[in-house]
């Protein structure tokens, strides 16, 4: 289980554009971190840095655990869920299956899907075709593997941006549980978490 | 279930779920194998000289239908992430997803391919190779056929790109599985041609999921 994570003096370019050089960060059990800043400012690129999409200009991203360092690619692979702008369900497939699949792909056991559901609250629509969902439902969807898969590292990419106002409060009881069971949250986010959490401001 | 096992039932069930992939596949050899004799002209001896091979090259070209598909709707919805960080490498991923592809549209190809060469003319005893070298060929087809639709994520035109880089790829095993067919029912020694064939589609089996991997990586970045 990931402990920690440390960027030390991460660079990261965007074609020609130097989004940002010489960030450190800190991400220990139970820290939550905010990233803001303006549109295009590397929020995203930043998050994506650390999923280990984007290989930074310069600097190192670390993970460990309770033991030392761990290897980035099995940190990754094995203790590390993103949530980005897309929701990864496939339209003509069920709810249920898209749920259950994913969950399962990032470690569940298979049992914890429907009590994931029941507590995003989406347990009457896993019948009804990803494609008939609203973008408030799909991403509802999305965030119930967050519970059903135990994984320490969330990576949020505005990942509260398509929901009404009781889910975000809902879903700032989940994180500050997730938090409180020792996991780590790194979101880009334009609105205040709805959990207590850290800024790290972009592009300042 | 392995994770494996699990990606792979889930990409079996999104080829066959569309409706368009071997469904597709089959009727574009099936239009094939109706519109051959009208333009060629009906000489039952003109066709069966033809039949193998032609049905070869239409197997061959009814498996690029679906391969724009592969990676870009996963790519488009945000899948293609989340199944980068999963348990399985993105080279296994790619593996697992071509065998899937072949298992959707590849082994029904091979089934329907000796009753369409049978139907043009091709005597009924080459049919065993004729499914035969389909099958191995249609791996061949598949896992480059893979690679050419991961290389072809950069760029947003992709589905003409992917038959621009994958054809000339998939001349090798058109040669060597027609090569077999034809020589099978000419009854000269055809199991050379067969064994480069077999020794094609191992190697694409081996290599493809690397580049598949290399250029998902680059499209994510």
């Amino acid at each position: 289980m990931i402990t920690a994570l440390r960027l030390r003096s991460v660079g990261v370019r965007r074609g020609e554009r130097l989004l940002f050089d010489g960030l450190d960060l800190d991400l220990g059990g139970g820290d939550a971190v905010a990233l803001v800043g303006p549109n295009g400012s590397g929020k995203t690129s930043l998050l994506r840095v650390v999923a280990g999409f984007i290989a930074p200009l310069c600097g190192a991203v670390t993970f460990e655990d309770g033991k030392g360092p761990v290897e980035p690619a099995e940190a990754r692979r094995a203790d590390c869920h993103m949530v980005g702008h897309q929701d990864g369900l496939k339209a003509g497939r069920t709810a249920r299956e898209e749920l259950r699949f994913w969950s399962l792909w990032t470690g569940s056991d298979g049992r914890g899907v429907a009590a994931a559901a029941e507590r995003l609250g989406v347990e009457r629509i896993l019948d009804l075709e990803v494609r008939q969902l609203s973008a408030g439902q799909r991403r509802r969807v999305a965030l119930a593997r967050l519970i059903a898969a135990p994984r320490s590292l969330w990576l949020l990419d505005e990942a509260l941006a398509p929901l009404d106002a009781a889910c975000r409060a809902l879903f700032g009881e989940i994180m500050t549980g997730h938090l409180q069971a020792g996991g780590l949250i790194l979101a880009a986010a334009h609105d205040p978490l709805p959990t207590p959490a850290r800024r790290l401001e972009l592009g300042a | 279930m392995t994770t494996a096992g699990l990606l792979f039932r889930r990409e079996l069930a999104l080829a066959w779920g569309g409706g368009g992939g071997p469904l597709m596949a089959l009727a574009f050899l099936a239009a094939v194998t109706a519109a051959l004799p009208l333009t060629a002209g009906p000489s039952p001896a003109g066709l069966a000289g033809v039949a193998g091979g032609a049905t070869f090259v239409s197997l061959a070209l009814s498996s690029l239908l679906s391969l724009d598909r592969l990676f870009e709707r996963d790519l488009e919805d945000g899948s293609l992430e989340l199944l980068a960080l999963g348990p399985l490498p993105l080279e296994g991923v790619a593996a697992v997803k071509c065998a899937a592809q072949w298992t959707a549209t590849g082994a029904p190809l091979a089934l329907a391919a000796p009753i369409a060469a049978v139907a043009l003319g091709a005597p009924i005893l080459a049919a065993p190779i004729i499914a035969a070298v389909s099958a191995l060929g249609g791996l061949a087809f598949a896992f480059v056929g893979g690679a050419g639709a991961a290389v072809a994520l950069a760029s947003r035109r992709g589905g003409v790109l992917i038959a621009v880089i994958v054809l000339p790829l998939l001349i090798p095993p058109m040669i060597f599985g027609g090569a077999a067919i034809w020589a099978f029912t000419e009854k000269l020694p055809w199991t050379t041609s067969f064994a480069l064939l077999a020794a094609y589609s191992l190697a694409a089996l081996g290599l493809a999921p690397f580049a598949m991997a290399a250029a998902c990586k680059n499209a994510l970045s």
